[in-house]
């Protein structure tokens, strides 16, 4: 066990962080909508210095032909250079990767949006949404902040107009909301040692052993699991990291407007 | 049809409205917000720090590095792809030569500095923002520098100089009247120019009194840099 | 004709205009142009007669023989070990730098150092190329055993110190933290988790506020607020 990672556990024995959190603090979350007005729909989330802007995109497209009645949903996550000296310019890492798809897999698996409500005409048209997260600075925690940053972009999102060619009026926005069924919100829970934390900084995700994310609805029903790191976790691991990011997903569902 | 009124009733030598912060990610060493009407640009900074690949390095001087980045829903229209492309390399190569006049990087040989410019929406004048947010990142990353640099974009529209085009004056060509945009960056102590591109046509006269007037803009710009640089540390003069 | 245009511990930008005339001298953070003195730095400068020099508030840490830094063995090498200085530029200290105690010909250098180890050592020759040697011999250089490092703003350090170590005495004084700088921005503590957590918020407010007056009655008094005792901005004695 490395000096640091035994220096850590230290603390986490009598209950304490780095910054003087207990294990299951989060840091102060603050989220904007409308940061950029290019975007059909955009957040910015804040946890601690951490920082992440969500946009949304939409398209009038053709169908793929084995599911021609439903539109098009993509979830796609960029770990920017600017915002890590740990990050490189060019084609996505494998954290990039799974960044993405664990918000991806909350969104989709949720529903929160039903694709068949994004189909305009069966075989011919359909709305495609992507879903595009870019980490501005990274101080921990950026699968949270990228995950509530998604729902919060697309809560903010309007439908573009439809012009006279059937594609999408980027000039002339409708006032309608994107049609969303559910409010998925992802937790990580952390294993350091022996204890569960939530919303790591980034000296805390150098030193884990295990965690889980943890992608819950707003009727507490879990709708997508997660576990990364080289450790393992007990069946009672699971299910105790399971009942924190319930209580944490539903704390931080109400931050949302 | 001469151009005799700006779309937005702007003056002809008057910007859109300027919003400029540094120090707003706390992981660089350098970085800067700068917001022209609806361009956002947003710069970091990271350097000097060891340049690899190892061959790249320069055992005479550090080097300079940009890379300019549209974010995917910060396209006028449709989706913008990952990935930059050709446009986004030359905009980066163009950035460089801009600012490289004001460094002098032989105090970190076999280092880099890296500029990342990041823009969450655009409006037309990109690559000038992006380089007047760059110049405060460096200036916030401690970096030496002899001047500040500032850039804007300005033209030729339907007969009338003017500064800091927007998307509908860039776009507003016919069949008889060109649009000249020509993107400049001018060191405010000097007066002299780092950057100058054009897309379009234009007289030579015209092209003076355009240079001319877009020393004068950035000269006004590069004093919005300053009062954001000293504003993070509570500074006021 | 010669006039200053800007005041001692105003904040300057790159090319501000600090005096013109022949009779004022330029330094580090600023320069000759003509007759003009301009800054090229942002900081906080600082007229001292007629020499012009701008204190700098950022900036990654430049090499400088005598400096003491914090170090972590990254290599083991044929007669020494390369040393992370955390910047651009890396360094080797020599078998013959490393401890004042004889070290055979067929030693195991990493049972002196292993890889990992934290040390605090002193810079002994810088190149042109900016190759750097250290060297651990010498008052307080060691290894570090335990504890935590925190990166902090290399401008910033003189201030985290404080004049004659004042700064780190009061900390130390009011949580028993050990505390050790290395002038290239990295701060290592050894104390109690509650201790340490004292230390490194106050570190992070000295790094906010070190361009504002009267900070050093700021940290006393946040201090005491904080632990409940009473600390004096004294000197460092050696054994702190």
């Amino acid at each position: 066990m490395s000096d640091q990672k035994q220096h850590l556990l230290k603390y986490l024995s009598k209950g304490l962080r780095y910054d003087g959190r207990k294990p299951t603090d989060y840091r102060a979350v603050s989220i904007e909508y409308d940061v950029s007005n290019s975007a059909e729909g955009s957040a910015r989330v804040r946890i601690g210095k951490t920082e992440v802007i969500a946009g949304v995109k939409m398209a009038i497209e053709k169908p793929y032909p084995d599911t021609a009645d439903r539109g098009n949903l993509m979830v796609n996550a960029e770990l920017r250079p600017m915002a890590s000296p740990d990050f490189e310019s060019g084609p996505p890492t494998d954290q990039g990767i799974e960044l993405a798809r664990v918000v991806d897999r909350g969104v989709r698996e949720s529903e929160c949006i039903d694709v068949h409500d994004l189909c305009i005409k069966e075989g011919e048209a359909v709305w495609s949404v992507a879903i595009d997260i870019v980490a501005i600075n990274d101080d921990g925690n950026l699968f949270d902040a990228a995950g509530l940053a998604a729902i919060a972009a697309l809560r903010d999102a309007k439908m573009p107009g439809t012009n006279d060619k059937g594609k999408a009026d980027y000039d002339n926005r409708t006032k309608n909301k994107l049609p969303l069924k559910h409010v998925p919100v992802p937790i990580t829970v952390f294993k350091i040692g022996n204890t569960f934390i939530v919303d790591p900084t980034t000296d805390e995700e150098n030193n884990f052993d295990a965690r889980l994310t943890v992608a819950c609805k707003e009727d507490n029903h879990l709708c997508a699991l997660q576990k990364g790191g080289e450790g393992d976790l007990t069946i009672d691991d699971i299910d105790h990291m399971v009942g924190l990011a319930q209580e944490k997903s539903e704390w931080l569902r109400k931050k949302l407007r | 049809m001469p151009y005799l009124k700006r779309f937005d009733g702007r003056k002809f030598d008057e910007t859109r409205p300027i919003t400029a912060k540094v120090g707003i990610i706390p992981r660089a060493d350098g970085s800067a917000i700068f917001q022209i009407g609806n361009t956002t640009a947003i710069a970091a900074v990271y350097g000097p720090r060891e340049l690899h690949p190892k061959w790249m390095q320069n055992p005479n001087t550090g080097i300079l590095r940009c890379e300019y980045n549209m974010l995917p829903f910060s396209g006028h229209g449709e989706r913008v792809r990952p990935g930059g492309g050709r446009r986004a390399r030359e905009i980066g190569m163009v950035t460089e030569n801009a600012l490289r006049p004001v460094l002098d990087l032989k105090e970190y040989p076999n280092c880099v500095v890296d500029v990342y410019i990041d823009l969450p929406q655009t409006d037309a004048g990109t690559r000038c923002a992006g380089i007047t947010a760059a110049a405060m990142a460096l200036a916030d990353a401690g970096i030496e520098m002899k001047d500040m640099v500032a850039a804007v974009a300005v033209g030729n529209v339907q007969g009338s100089i003017v500064a800091d085009l927007n998307y509908d004056e860039e776009q507003n060509k016919t069949e008889t009247e060109g649009v000249a945009d020509i993107p400049v960056a001018f060191m405010p102590n000097s007066g002299k120019l780092t950057l100058l591109q054009m897309d379009g046509e234009i007289t030579r006269p015209h092209l003076k009194q355009a240079l001319e007037m877009g020393k004068e803009v950035c000269k006004r710009i590069v004093a919005i840099q300053k009062a954001a640089l000293r504003a993070k540390y509570g500074g006021s003069q | 004709m010669e006039s200053l245009h800007a005041k001692d511990k105003d904040l300057v930008v790159p090319g501000d205009l600090i005096a013109t005339g022949m009779g004022f001298l330029p330094s580090k953070g600023t320069y000759r142009d003509g007759d003009k003195i301009i800054a090229n730095r942002l900081g906080l400068l600082s007229i001292e007669g007629k020499v012009a020099k701008v204190v700098p508030l950022s900036g990654n840490y430049t090499p400088k023989v005598g400096d003491k830094l914090i170090g972590r063995i990254e290599d083991l090498l044929f007669s020494g070990w390369r040393v992370n200085l955390y910047g651009p530029y890396s360094a080797v200290m020599n078998v013959k730098d490393a401890t004042s105690e004889f070290i055979g010909r067929g030693a195991n250098l990493a049972e002196i150092f292993a890889l990992g180890d934290i040390v605090t050592c002193k810079i002994v020759n810088v190149t042109s190329q900016k190759l750097v040697d250290v060297s651990l011999k010498g008052p307080g250089l060691r290894k570090l055993k335990g504890g935590r490092l925190i990166k902090v703003m290399a401008a910033k350090v003189p201030r985290i110190i404080g004049k004659d170590g004042s700064m780190t005495s009061m900390m130390n004084q009011a949580t028993g933290v050990n505390i050790a700088v290395g002038m290239n921005g990295m701060v290592w503590i050894d104390g109690t988790p509650e201790g340490e957590i004292v230390v490194a918020e106050t570190i992070q407010k000295i790094q906010d506020e070190a361009h504002l007056p009267g900070l050093t009655d700021k940290i006393k008094a946040f201090l005491e607020q904080k632990t409940g005792k009473k600390v004096e901005p004294r000197a460092m004695t050696e054994s702190e």
